[in-house]
């Protein structure tokens, strides 16, 4: 998967950077609804990474709740779907306003 | 989510070329210089190049051995921040030169091609057009395009399952685009990867052909919430199929409210003039812009 190899290029540019030769744990922050499946981002990060400074870190995810604001209730509440309903009124007036992030957080290099 | 592309930039070739081994570039005063990595901000060619291969990882100076400690590294950085980076570059490039530029995405097989060919046919002597074509193998799309006399480029992404913005800035040095001309991209035929990556286009434009399911858009809602147009192509053959235009319509906006849909037919021509029409009105706006911007400079 493409959002693999995105993880790999920062970490490259962070070692460039900061020079460490090995990188032994990736953080990654991941919005519920981003879209990007846990377990298919495990697979293709441990494919990309084969030949790379990354090759065998651990990957640990970090899980963000999905929350939008609903216009009929006028508060902002949990989604657990891009365009699901809101689980108070059952509206699909929803505009999501947290959950979407994909963003590598921090490592532990070596 | 597809697992097969999780590969290597490594490669990925433009017209044949290992895109990163060509490091001469020209610049949009003409100039033309190897590269040295550190292009003056503003320059047409002002990306930081992090392919620097083999020897990226030599350590500067050496560490004595049982000396290394871990630490924490901070990065928090958006996966995609990069390729935006690069989109944005390719981006004002276009929009300074007036260019309207689309991103044809679909799944394999849809008729991106022949589409292309199709308009590219029918635009002659009114409207000039460059091909940017990205499939993981052969250039025979390329050979298509450039058999109706269009200027084309083709990259190879290798296990790639998407064109990205970089391999996008580097296709479009090399060809020199004309002042108000248009410019397709074709994509990689995935409806999945392509959705999440910026080119740098005015609009994504998702074909979606007849022979496919009609509920695409609802299983690939990314994609379609991404575009701004959706091609219903091969509606010849909708005389044999049991496909409801009317549903497939639904299902998208369903996920878009606001897209646009046009049905076509790249082989018969049919509703060809009504998609001709969409990109003039959207060219014209490119080429507004562009006089817009050099009045306020002048
Ligand atoms: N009947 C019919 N066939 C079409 C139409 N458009 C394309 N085709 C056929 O569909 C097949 C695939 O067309 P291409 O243009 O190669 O499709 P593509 O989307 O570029 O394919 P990839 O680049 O491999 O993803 C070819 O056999 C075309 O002749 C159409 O409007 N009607
Ligand atoms: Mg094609
Ligand atoms: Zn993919
Ligand atoms: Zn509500
Ligand atoms: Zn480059």
């Amino acid at each position: 998967m493409a959002l693999a190899e995105g993880v790999l290029q920062l970490i490259e540019d962070a070692a460039h950077q900061q020079e460490f030769k090995k990188v032994t744990t990736v953080w990654l922050e991941i919005g519920q609804l981003s879209g990007v499946e846990i377990e298919a981002m495990s697979f293709c990060f441990d494919a990309v990474t084969r030949d790379s400074i990354a090759a065998g870190a651990r990957l640990e995810i970090i899980a963000l709740p999905g929350s939008g604001w609903c216009m009929a209730c006028s508060e902002t509440v949990p989604m657990t779907e891009l365009f699901g309903e809101c689980p108070q009124c059952g509206g699909y007036q929803l505009q999501v306003t947290g959950g979407t992030e994909m963003r590598v957080k921090e490592l532990e290099v070596a | 989510m597809c697992t097969t592309c999780g590969c290597g930039s490594d490669e990925v070739k433009i017209d044949g070329e290992h895109s990163h081994h060509d490091h001469d570039h020209v610049h949009a005063d003409g100039t033309r210089h190897s590269h040295d990595h550190d292009h003056a901000p503003g320059a047409a060619h002002e990306h930081a190049h992090s392919h620097e291969h083999g020897h990226r990882y030599a350590p500067a100076h050496s560490h004595a051995p049982g000396m290394s400690t871990k630490r924490m590294v901070q990065i928090e950085q958006d996966i995609l921040s990069k390729n935006n980076a690069y989109a944005a570059q390719n981006r004002r490039r276009l929009v300074e030169r007036g260019i309207f530029a689309l991103n044809l995405v679909s799944s394999p097989g849809s008729g991106k091609t022949t589409l292309l060919v199709k308009t590219i046919e029918m635009l002659k002597g009114r409207q000039q057009v460059t091909v940017i074509e990205g499939d993981q193998q052969t250039s025979q799309d390329a050979d298509r395009i450039r058999a109706t006399g269009a200027r084309a480029v083709q990259i190879n992404t290798g296990k790639g399952c998407h064109l990205d913005a970089h391999m996008v800035g580097h296709a479009m040095e090399k060809l020199e685009l004309v002042e108000d001309s248009l410019l397709m991209i074709e994509n990689v035929g995935n409806l999945v990867c392509p959705a999440a990556f910026d080119l740098g286009e005015a609009h994504k434009v998702v074909i979606l052909s007849v022979t496919e399911g009609e509920d695409k858009p609802i299983k690939y809602p990314d994609m379609f919430r991404a575009a701004d147009l959706m091609l219903m192509n091969k509606c010849d053959l909708l005389p044999h199929l049991s496909f409801s235009v009317a549903k497939a319509i639904e299902f998208a906006r369903r996920v878009n409210p606001g897209i646009e849909v046009i049905e076509v037919s790249a082989t018969s021509g049919a509703g060809m003039t009504d998609w001709l029409d969409w990109i003039e009105r959207g060219a014209a706006g490119s080429r507004a812009q562009r006089r817009d911007a050099a009045a306020g400079i002048a």
